[in-house]
């Protein structure tokens, strides 16, 4: 067993891992974090995906004791429990950008990098082009494209909170 | 229409938890005192078991059992089954083999499973599982289809001669053949309709709890149908009587028809979690989803259509080979017959149509409903035919298609069905203007320009839905009737719970169910929730599939709501003192007609549990209703939608630059999440079309066993999407649904394949067309030019 400590949306955790306990793993099972999913053993279809100091990552690619005292964001850590959605939530709720919901979590963390890396203003293309990693078989990706582009927008002076 | 009734694009209710993580799928489900399964498979496609030594894994640290298909005989846990009978030609019933939820004897698919590992981790379950040893006997595999009735063709079951589960055929084969002998001219074609791995993100999952006070069985699972799975699992597996075993499927993380069948791990995670006296958990990974969620598709077809001099199709006919795998699965049977002889007409008056399937098996994944399920198929052979037949006379394809259209209605194909309503000309019209068919030729030459072909793709799609009249249904073979209930409950409050037989899994029928219950009722929508998924909770119900909750669902649902009015009505004189005949119910409130006299809804939804106004001999107290709603027709959703494509000749390389779909989907409950379902069903066609292809080598293994062999359709794959919609409401149905789940994945395939043609010049192009295959159709037409 391995000793290992994070920070997860804001709060220190610890735990003692198999040593070949994902990151996916730890949340969901350890840390009862189900809004983490997992879609694929082979790194394409990003429901997994989370923030680790601030990149997306796939979450399902990397042992725990790898990121040992990294800094997660899961999707639980987007917003306060009762307050406002993050805009990006908001986004894909207002634009219909989800059906099953079953990728959603893994959608919106990588939109959120997006917008971290490529700016409030993006287009069709890019938004397109950046969402190689995420596979979504219930939207035909039409509406995950218009809500990533207003969530950008939206997304201006946001502040993420530290749940 | 109200802000949130019928018609209104209301943002959906169930989001809030999917946004936020909060969502509750089968794998989120954890037990106390839960372990861990882990199902060893078939390495082979066909070979003999000839022993299987556990010992060694039993012994390992944390194994709770090791479980065999000798062990689940002699428990007498039943065979999986197919629940519709299909009849050969000959008279005789179709071959339907064994299928044990664990091989026993023999293996037939790659992902057969032969053995199962209870432990109380899953690592440790895998590590034991490495410890089994099976003695295998080789035996050659069968994959292909169009070799499956060969002499001297492997064969898989001593039931099915020659692999051969049956030989259908419908229709009238004389009237055809007289149709070509006179036929001016005749289009003939061969295809394969590709087979599909359905890849709904989330993957099968199954919890079995056994408690043993009370001897009941309780299975999490990642279902369409609870009740149809406990009713299989009950009757026919044998696990335990209906009444003692309880089907959850929470949210469940798409469909797209592989989640409708019973299969092996939930029968074994339920049957050995009462032996284990534990509860114990299964969840597939990606590539045993790829070797057991069942596949769709997989034909092998030869059509012909015959022309008269006018360009009027007078005959059809059609010869499939349908490969449904190494069992059959529990509609398999239906799909490439009555899902798909049935629709054969397409938009189109045809005289005399006929159809033969043979269904045979192989040593493939089990092949069952896919979104469409046979009318993709069906859909694909017409509008291929009708588009190649078009360019061999030198006839506008969208000319030949309006001069065939069926004009009045009813209509009565010659293949059972009874189209009821429909304006095909208006949905082709409007496409026609949406995509600048008429700008067509100038952006064909733009394209010349910068060395790319243009080309454009029609597909006036019709289907089926509504499923379906079980009288109808029932004289074709099926086991069940396919109505639906439901059961509407009002509180004292005045809020309302309804109880629904179907099941969402990303259709959002939390919202659109409330929608209509709101509107009806003149109340908010946060006051109604929807209940479903839960065979405790909700009464029997049929499930979600063939694009059937709003035409069947939703109309169980009107059904019970006219109950709930005409009792609260009741309720209503006895407080306003006035005859029933009087009141009047309006926006929510009942008012005794002529007066100012009335009673707000919440009042009559108190009084009715209260009873103060009226005695109980007279009126029974309480307000809750139930309602079973078996239809009268199939609804008959059709459309046009044309997919224009640019091809890099040099590469082979596709791009779809435009995407114009017009559906006529009847009454539209919330054009928001109709749209949003078009979407997606053109995205699983696109990749049809140009992307995704199961195959299977000549030993039987999968080669495109994982989402890196596999290719799902990415965002970069797709196209903006311009959808529109014509109505022509259903009149089978009190509030005119058709329904809109399938259409775009009925409609896309053959679009994007006819605009390629077109774009290419030649009609020699298999799915997917993969810029190689492409590139090579693009050549071979080169060299037949080149040899004339």
């Amino acid at each position: 067993m391995t000793a290992v400590a994070l920070t997860v949306n804001g709060k220190a955790v610890t735990g003692d891992v198999d040593p070949r306990t994902l990151l996916v793993q730890f949340l969901r099972e350890n840390l009862r974090l189900t809004g983490t999913h997992v879609g694929c053993d082979t790194s394409q279809c990003g429901a997994c995906v989370v923030h680790v100091n601030g990149k997306a990552i796939k979450s399902c690619t990397v042992f725990v004791w790898q990121i040992e005292g990294a800094n997660i964001t899961t999707i639980e850590g987007l917003a306060e429990p009762n307050g406002p959605l993050h805009p990006m939530q908001e986004a894909f709720r207002e634009h219909h950008g989800l059906q099953c919901g079953y990728c959603t979590p893994g959608m919106i963390m990588t939109a959120i990098d997006m917008v971290n890396r490529k700016g409030h203003e993006l287009d069709d293309p890019t938004i397109r082009h950046e969402l190689e990693g995420n596979l979504c078989r219930c939207t035909g990706y039409h509406n995950i494209v218009k809500a990533i582009a207003a969530g950008a927008k939206a997304m201006k002076g946001h502040v993420q909170v530290q749940s | 229409m109200s802000a949130t009734g019928i018609g209104a694009a209301v943002r959906r209710k169930e989001d809030q938890r999917f946004v936020t993580g909060k969502g509750h799928y089968t794998d989120d489900v954890s037990r106390p005192g839960q372990c861990h399964a882990y199902f060893l498979r078939s390495p082979h496609a066909h070979a003999k078991i000839k022993n299987i030594d556990s010992e060694a894994a039993a012994a390992m640290p944390g194994v709770l059992a090791v479980l065999t298909g000798a062990d689940l005989a002699a428990d007498k846990i039943g065979n999986l089954i197919c629940g519709w009978m299909i009849t050969s030609k000959d008279g005789s019933q179709m071959k339907m083999a064994p299928h044990p939820a664990i091989a026993h004897g023999k293996a037939n698919y790659v992902g057969d499973p032969v053995a199962v590992v209870v432990a109380e981790t899953l690592p440790q379950a895998k590590d034991a599982a490495e410890k089994v040893k099976v003695d295998y006997d080789l035996l050659p595999a069968l994959c292909d289809p169009a070799k499956a009735q060969d002499q001297g063709a492997p064969q898989i079951h001593e039931v099915a001669p020659r692999n051969t589960i049956y030989q259908w055929h419908l229709g009238d084969a004389k009237a055809v053949e007289a149709a070509f002998k006179t036929a001016r001219h005749v289009t003939k074609l061969d295809f394969i309709n590709n087979r599909l791995v359905p890849n709904a993100i989330e993957p099968r999952a199954a919890i079995g709890e056994y408690d043993a006070g009370s001897e009941s069985l309780t299975l999490w699972n990642t279902t369409q149908n609870p009740h149809v799975a406990r009713l299989v699992m009950s009757a026919f597996v044998g696990l335990a009587p209906e009444h003692k075993l309880r089907v959850i499927a929470p949210d469940v993380g798409g469909g797209f028809g592989s989640k409708i069948f019973i299969y092996p791990e939930e029968v074994v995670c339920l049957w050995a979690a009462r032996k284990i006296g534990r509860p114990i958990k299964w969840v597939a990974e990606r590539s045993e989803a790829f070797l057991t969620d069942a596949h769709g598709r997989d034909h092998v077809t030869h059509a012909e259509m015959a022309f008269d001099p006018d360009g009027k199709v007078t005959g059809l006919r059609v010869k499939t080979v349908a490969n449904l795998g190494a069992y059959m699965s529990t509609f398999s049977s239906s799909v490439p017959t009555y899902l798909y002889g049935t629709l054969l007409s397409g938009q189109y008056e045809i005289p005399a149509i006929y159809c033969e399937v043979d269904a045979v098996y192989t040593n493939t994944v089990p092949v069952d409903a896919y979104r469409g399920a046979g009318r993709p198929e069906a859909t694909f052979v017409v509008e291929r035919l009708i588009e190649v037949g078009g360019r061999q006379m030198g006839v506008d394809p969208a000319d030949l298609r309006q001069k065939n259209f069926i004009k009045t209605f009813p209509h009565q194909t010659p293949v059972i069905m009874i189209y009821d309503a429909g304006d095909y000309h208006a949905s082709l019209k409007k496409a026609l203007e949406l995509a600048d068919y008429a700008g067509l030729a100038k952006r064909k030459r733009e394209s010349v320009r910068h060395d790319k072909l243009r080309g454009i793709g029609f597909s006036t799609y019709i289907e089926a839905c509504g499923i379906a009249p079980s009288q109808a249904v029932g004289s074709l073979g099926c086991g069940v009737g396919l109505w639906e209930s439901a059961e509407v409950r009002v509180n004292p409050t005045g809020t309302v719970e309804v109880l629904t037989g179907c099941h969402q899994h990303g259709q959002g029928h939390e919202t659109t169910f409330a929608q209509v219950v709101s509107e009806r009722l003149g109340i908010p929508l946060e006051n109604v929730s929807v209940v479903h998924g839960d065979t405790d909770k909700v009464q029997f119900g049929m499930g979600t599939y063939g694009s059937r909750s709003g035409a069947v669902g939703i109309s169980a649902i009107v059904k019970a709501l006219d109950k709930i009015e005409a009792k609260a009505k009741k309720v209503a004189a006895h407080m306003l003192e006035a005859a029933e005949g009087d009141i009047v119910f309006e926006d929510g409130k009942f008012t005794v007609a002529g007066t100012d006299k009335s009673a707000a809804w919440g009042e009559v939804a108190l009084n009715a549990y209260i009873a103060h106004k009226f005695a109980g001999q007279e009126l029974e107290p309480g307000l809750k209703e139930g309602a079973f709603y078996d239809p009268t027709n199939f609804t008959f959703p059709a459309g046009c939608h044309i997919c224009e494509v640019e091809v890099d000749p040099q590469t082979g390389e596709s791009e779809i630059v435009a995407w114009t779909a017009v559906d006529d989907f009847g009454t539209v409950v919330n054009p928001m999440i109709v749209e949003g379902q078009v979407h997606g069903g053109i995205a699983q066609g696109v990749g049809q079309a140009l992307l995704e292809g199961a195959i299977y080598d000549k030993d039987g293994q999968l080669v495109t066993g994982s989402l890196m062999d596999y290719c799902m359709p990415r965002a970069q794959d797709l196209p903006a999407l311009k959808v529109e919609m014509t109505k022509t409401a259903a009149p089978s149905n009190p509030l005119g649904i058709k329904g809109c789940g399938e259409a775009g994945a009925i409609a896309a395939p053959v679009a994007v394949i006819n605009a390629i043609t077109d774009a290419i010049g030649t009609e020699d192009l298999p799915m997917p067309a993969t810029p190689q295959a492409v590139w090579r159709a693009l050549q071979k037409a080169n060299d037949r030019r080149t040899a004339a």
